[in-house]
């Protein structure tokens, strides 16, 4: 049995502890707005908050966030406490960051996660902190919304 | 929705995607030469208030008009674009436009696309896959394809702006003829007819049912740009919310509750068919259905994607031994170079007498390329869902052609066409895997679900995925060139190897009088197909590194050796202008950077780029900028415009940097990203985009900036360390810092 916190709301499922917690968002629970893009690790497409960290979902267990709050993209906006975008999600759109958007749930996961414990990273602290693939190449826009995010861009 | 018999009915299944077309209006498309069309859209697809006037432009009485683009949208923007371009013509209040993916029917088969292709059978980037004589011509016309860069450039041009010039026109006579006055007294704007005398309006949803009565206009007047409205402005992609949000439904999320899903392993050596399998272990695994056999392949089907994967694992498979399993990326290497060696092959381009002047040449310099296979590795993962009731089909995937895609499943299914219903998805990234003719993931997943009710969805792993692509063709190419005693270059002989996917890459702009150039068609037993820019992503590396060559071993500037060469090519001399400027070419550059340029047209584009480089201080070059300068014609969406050039200069580094796909044992060796590695943030230079805006008619834009890249930097390093760079990728090799060519910029 697995229990957590889902988007605010609790949830209790009965799933192998081993399931990566991709999977059961996905299958289980028909939350498919987090993306499986390499199954290790290493691209980022699946990207989640668990308990406010941004966590690749593809290869953490489910049994390892038990008791945990998880937030997804979906509950993204709402974890701000409005019906409306969160500041992360409105910059994608005011710079126009997406293209073929498969990756951007993770990007968007993975900022919204650096700036919330660095609400003004320098390029550097980009560089590292997000390490997401985008195949499409939106890394210029993914840029230049983090640094208007940061205060360090002329909003778009 | 659909008044057609064939409409599906999920009754039992909540579907997350849906069908693109839903509710009534009028839909006016332009059907100047097949009125039939007209009609019978009107008889599938209206309902309620609407009407089809012309194809592709629906109209409702509430005033909202939607438009159908017969693209998919795979981050290019190409919904955004071409409703711009119908919308403009049409004069519609673009608040008021709602943009539809067009359903998977020969209704809306595009085939200005393929007649922009001009005499070929079948546009360029496909000819290199298909069998031709397999496939009936009617299959041909009957594509959707999104692919060379021609959404805007054809059925833009060719589809979208007539049928908005031809529904304006009809609208404007509803009007004209309902008021009784003539209908030159009569404009157009926002979305309304206006009669400025008698100070009449009248919104265009209040004229649609009229308007749907008439015959489209043959031959419609389309604006010149001066009047452009719509066009030419930077807006906001239609696509872009639902992707900030999650609720972008791709082909990976086709989801209800009874669904079961596939892992799939097919043949590791291509063409090899499976010998034996034990599924005993996998088969005792938890959710896990079937174990499904297939000639080339196995499936694990479970009810969830995790276990069917775990699941594979445990399946003990053989496979036939092939003629090819000892096949290695460096035994490929010896037969290309062999086939070079030893055969003429086929007359690419010829002018003059290349090996006459050749034999008198004062001076003769040769230089040998090759670049290697390289996968799509779009971030989705190659999927497809299939779900088969009796006689017919439902079909969710993403891909570059709809109704071909539809029309495969049927065939692999064993149904009528007219009884599988595509629904579209938007594409985690396509770049030529999801074109048509490269079909391994359709037809293992149709297969499959034949064993089953239920919806199944086949997924591959991302190593899967990796290993099971149609790949970039890895090219072997010689040059040769001849100069004179005043160090002028007379000669240019090119041997490369094929096969050709995209007629005239391997042709050089370049005023040289004397050109030969032939291609050696070699077989291998590894698929390739389109990938981003097809034969121009490893040509271009090939001319611009060789000219570049040619430019330091004849002493002059590599630069100033493109511009005079260039003489009949304006446009090339113009974009390599604003990007050397704009790079700084000729001016101070910090200590230890260098600038290297190259200059390539393809799919009606023009894209100069100088690459500023250094070589850090492990020995590895580092791509500090990429400045671009684009000659796209006019432009119609200069942000998307932006966006396909960053993304194409991105696609291309990538390749010259990291990209290899390798054979060892008949196989491909790399399986995910730490092996096939991408540019990310920390790796992405500064790129810098000048639009150069010509009276020409729209170029491409989804590849022309991926194939200069790889010689800018390629030609940089060499200005930096005189050693030149005719293998790709750049990999981890180390180089050292050499002044001597400093001068050379």
């Amino acid at each position: 049995m697995a229990t957590f916190r889902l988007n605010g709301e609790p949830l209790e499922l009965e799933v192998e502890p081993e399931m990566p917690l991709l999977w059961v968002l996905r299958d289980e629970l028909g939350l498919t707005g987090t993306n499986f893009g390499c199954g290790i690790g290493n691209c980022g497409a699946c990207t989640v908050h668990v308990d406010g960290n941004a966590l690749r979902s593809c290869v953490t267990p489910v049994g390892v966030v038990e008791g945990r709050d998880i937030t997804t993209i979906e509950g993204l906006a709402a974890a701000g406490g409005a019906d409306e975008l969160s500041p992360v999600q409105q910059a994608w759109i005011d710079y126009q960051v997406p293209q073929c958007g498969y990756c951007q749930s993770g990007m968007i996961m993975a900022t919204a996660a650096l700036l919330a414990r660095n609400p003004a990273p320098s390029d550097a602290e980009i560089d590292a902190g997000i390490t997401n693939i985008c195949r499409c190449g939106s890394y210029p826009r993914v840029r230049k919304a983090i640094r208007a995010l940061a205060g360090a861009e002329p909003s778009a | 929705m659909s008044k057609t018999a064939t409409k599906p009915k999920l009754s039992r299944r909540k579907f997350l995607l849906v069908s693109a077309i839903a509710g009534g209006g009028v839909l006016i498309g332009y059907a100047a030469t097949r009125p039939s069309r007209h009609r019978r859209a009107n008889d599938m697809l209206a309902a309620g208030d609407e009407r089809f006037v012309t194809s592709w432009i629906k109209l409702r009485a509430d005033n909202r008009v939607t438009i159908y683009v017969p693209h998919a949208e795979m981050g290019q923007g190409a919904h955004t674009s071409l409703a711009m371009m119908a919308a403009d013509e049409l004069d519609a209040a673009w608040e008021l436009v709602d943009v539809e993916q067009a359903p998977a029917t020969d209704l809306f088969a595009n085939d200005a696309v393929v007649s922009g292709f001009g005499e070929e059978l079948l546009p360029g980037f496909l000819t290199g896959l298909v069998n031709f004589a397999a496939l009936p011509v009617a299959q041909i016309a009957n594509l959707q394809i999104t692919g060379g860069s021609s959404s805007v450039r054809y059925t833009g041009e060719n589809s979208m702006r007539a049928a908005g010039a031809a529904a304006r026109r009809m609208l404007l006579e509803c009007a004209a003829e309902r008021w009784g006055v003539a209908a030159a007294e009569c404009a157009t704007e926002l979305s309304h007819v206006i009669h400025s005398a008698s100070g009449r309006s009248s919104a265009y949803g209040e004229l649609a049912e009229a308007a749907a009565r008439l015959e489209p206009p043959a031959d419609p007047v389309l604006k010149d740009r001066s009047q452009f409205n719509i066009m030419g402005k930077a807006i906001s992609r239609r696509d872009i919310p639902a992707k900030v949000d999650g609720s972008a439904p791709y082909g990976i999320d086709a989801h209800s509750g009874d669904m079961l899903y596939a892992a799939l392993r097919l043949a590791p050596v291509f063409g090899a068919k499976l010998a034996s399998v034990d599924a005993q272990e996998a088969l005792a695994q938890r959710g896990v259905r079937q174990v499904v056999e297939l000639e080339d392949g196995y499936a694990v089907v479970a009810d969830n994607y995790w276990r069917a994967k775990q699941a594979l694992e445990l399946v003990e498979a053989e496979f036939e031994a092939t003629e090819n399993d000892d096949v290695s990326s460096a035994a490929l290497a010896e037969r290309f170079d062999r086939a070079l060696a030893e055969n003429s092959g086929s007359r690419d381009f010829e002018s003059g007498d290349a090996d006459a002047a050749l034999e008198v040449a004062q001076d003769v310099f040769e230089a040998s390329y090759r670049v290697p296979y390289l996968a799509h590795a779009a971030m989705e993962p190659m999927n497809c869902t299939v779900h088969i009731q009796g006689d017919r089909a439902d079909l969710w995937t993403s891909t570059q052609d709809a109704l071909g895609i539809k029309s495969r499943v049927a065939k692999v299914a064993g149904l009528s066409e007219d009884k599988v219903t595509f629904h579209h998805c938007y594409l985690g990234g396509g770049f030529g895997r999801r074109l048509p003719f490269t079909w391994n993931v359709i037809d293992h997943a149709t297969l499959i679900a034949k064993e089953f009710d239920a919806p199944v969805k086949t997924i591959l792993t991302r190593e899967e995925d990796m290993r099971q692509d149609y790949y970039r063709p890895a090219v072997h190419s010689d040059f040769k060139a001849a100069f004179d005693a005043n160090g002028s270059v007379t000669a240019w002989r090119n041997r490369f190897t094929g096969p050709i996917q995209v007629p005239g890459a391997a042709h050089i702009p370049y005023a040289i009088p004397n050109q030969s150039i032939r291609v050696v068609d070699v077989e291998t037993h590894v698929p390739i197909a389109a990938w981003r820019s097809v034969d121009h992503s490893q040509q271009t590396f090939f001319i611009e590194s060789f000219i570049d060559e040619i430019a330091h071993r004849g002493g002059t500037n590599p630069y100033q050796l493109r511009m005079e060469l260039l003489q009949e090519h304006p446009r090339h001399r113009n974009a390599l202008q604003v990007a050397a400027e704009s790079a700084g070419y000729g001016s101070g550059l910090p200590e230890g950077h260098a600038l290297g340029i190259a200059v390539q047209e393809s799919f009606g584009s023009i894209a100069a780029q100088v690459a500023e480089v250094s070589i850090g201080d492990d020995g590895r070059p580092i791509v500090h900028k990429v400045t671009c300068a684009m000659d796209c014609g006019r432009v119609v969406n200069p942000d998307t415009a932006e966006a396909q050039i960053e993304s194409g200069i991105i696609f291309g580094l990538t390749a010259a940097l990291y990209g290899a796909i390798t054979i060892e044992n008949g196989r491909v060796v790399q399986g995910n990203f730490p092996d096939y590695e991408m540019l990310r943030m920390a790796t992405t230079p500064e790129i810098v985009v000048h639009l150069v805006e010509s009276a020409a008619a729209p170029g491409g834009l989804g590849e022309p900036a991926t194939p200069p890249v790889a010689a800018a930097v390629a030609n940089a390093i060499y200005i930096l360390t005189g050693q030149r760079i005719r293998e790709l990728p750049i990999g981890d090799r180390v180089f050292v810092m050499d002044r001597s060519l400093a001068g050379n910029v």
